[in-house]
């Protein structure tokens, strides 16, 4: 892709790299040291340190920022696996701070507080690697085209339900098909329509896929909504409030870690759904007073 | 030949490719009965992370079953996770999985994601191969396994008898040459 500097370039595809090892596994929403602790021994792949879950941001309500250093801190020196961290969108300043901290992977999040209405982070000028929110394929190569080397969907964080995810996933993966069925002279107007340039349109059409990882993200609360959205196309899933809201934590964790891998056989994941305890209540669509799917376009 | 790629998480995906770009036949192992009465030719255990592959190798029953394989002679590689995985024992973890290879393994040996990096090094035989290390392990000693490949001091691709390990990901790049390797010591078993 033709708009990085060489170093950058040779960044970006290291930082693609991680993201595809993550694949295949689930990244979980760790507020403190010991929940981190049992995410990792539940078999997350990662976890995303953060002050409040979404569900606690919505609640309390008020401007959200990036978490103390020190509280990041202390989630990677309790776990081995990655460690990622949310900073505001367009707020390059928390981002640098927590490139400073060797953050293994930063969020720039939609739930937070944006801190910039216009414009996103450059993320071309960072060395750690960026994930960004997704609704459908244009959002996705913009972020992409920034610098991201991994997608998730936006889902609608902090509401246990999983409608919005699965929108975001269809129309992605709907774009996507489209595209690829498209013919090479059109792909040029595609670019323009998409507002992404050339070489990511021709990639998706010769490839069929996006150019890094996609997860799924926001309102998957259980094993069966894990399942969805892997059959859906997602090659991972980030958890967020979905286990440390829910009634047995380690136990969920554990049913969606394995859920995940084993995504299409039914009859395991009946099993893996058995006596998990509460879920989180969650909210509907129609309740929310706040979509934060709709922060950063 | 028929190659059983483990897929319970990490980057299988790229093996398989890599394999079937060779011509040999995968099948991708996600639970017990993926094993159960399969005569595989060879194992591949993937990059990913350690804990999780480790963790969903006991959860899904399949630990003993993996090793067995591997005692009974089935060459097996493993990049990354899957080193550590093979490791006898690992210097800063006290975790042990499979543990069927005599080697010391070191975890996340150069840090962070920050301290990832991509080389070009020699390889036992093959010359100069391009090694994408993500937040990579090394091999701190061996014991009973051969040496393959040192960059910068440090042990990162190791033999012993049927095992190959490296601490690197050449399914992350467009060489074939180690995933050959691998297919010629399944041919030389005979």
């Amino acid at each position: 892709m033709a708009v990085k500097s060489q170093k950058s370039e040779s960044r970006w595809e290291l930082n693609k790299n991680l993201a595809q090892m993550l694949k295949g596994g689930v990244i979980m929403d760790v507020t403190t040291p010991e929940q981190a602790k049992i995410a990792e021994e539940a078999g997350a792949c990662a976890v995303m340190a953060l002050e409040r879950i979404p569900a606690d941001i919505r609640a309390a309500g008020g401007v959200s920022r990036m978490s103390d250093p020190k509280m990041i801190k202390g989630i990677q020196d309790a776990v081995s696996i990655p460690v990622m961290a949310k900073c505001r969108i367009g707020h390059f300043a928390e981002a640098q701070i927590l490139q400073a901290i060797e953050i293994d992977y930063i969020d720039e999040s939609e739930v937070l507080s944006p801190a910039d209405d216009v414009y996103h982070i450059d993320k071309t000028k960072f060395d750690v690697p960026f994930v960004c929110g997704a609704k459908d394929l244009s959002e996705a190569l913009r972020r992409i085209n920034e610098g991201a080397s991994m997608i998730r969907t936006k889902g609608e964080p902090g509401t246990g339900d999983v409608v919005q995810a699965v929108r975001h996933m269809r129309k992605m993966m709907s774009d996507i098909r489209r595209l690829t069925s498209c013919a090479e002279d059109e792909l040029f107007d595609e670019a323009k329509k998409l507002q992404v340039p050339y070489d990511l349109v021709k990639y998706v059409h010769d490839n069929g896929k996006l150019p890094v990882v996609n997860f799924a993200a926001g309102g998957v609360a259980t094993p069966a909504d894990a399942s969805l959205m892997m059959q859906l196309g997602a090659e991972g899933v980030f958890v967020g409030s979905g286990i440390f809201k829910s009634g047995n934590p380690a136990k969920r964790a554990r049913a969606i870690v394995q859920a995940v891998t084993n995504y299409t056989d039914a009859k395991l994941i009946a099993k893996l759904s058995e006596d998990l305890g509460e879920a989180m209540v969650g909210i509907n669509e129609q309740e929310i007073q706040l979509l934060m799917a709709e922060r950063g376009k | 030949m028929l190659i059983g790629v483990l897929c319970l998480q990490g980057a299988f995906i790229e093996h398989i490719r890599m394999l079937e770009r060779l011509g040999a036949q995968t099948k991708e192992i996600r639970q017990k009965k993926d094993i159960t009465g399969v005569d595989f030719d060879g194992l591949v255990i993937p990059g990913g992370e350690s804990t999780v592959i480790g963790k969903l190798l006991n959860d899904l029953d399949m630990m003993d079953d993996i090793r067995g394989f591997i005692e009974k002679g089935t060459p097996v590689f493993g990049t990354c996770a899957g080193l550590i995985l093979l490791a006898k024992s690992i210097a800063n973890d006290s975790h042990c999985y499979l543990g069927t290879m005599d080697i010391v393994a070191r975890r996340n040996a150069y840090g962070r994601q920050l301290g990832s990096f991509a080389t070009v090094a020699p390889f036992d035989g093959l010359g100069d191969v391009p090694m994408t290390f993500i937040r990579a392990p090394y091999i701190d000693s061996v014991g009973k396994a051969e040496i393959l490949s040192v960059v910068d001091g440090k042990i990162v691709a190791a033999r012993q008898d049927n095992q190959l390990v490296t601490a690197f990901h050449p399914e992350l790049t467009d060489d074939t040459r180690i995933h050959e390797y691998f297919l010629k010591m399944i041919a030389s078993r005979g």
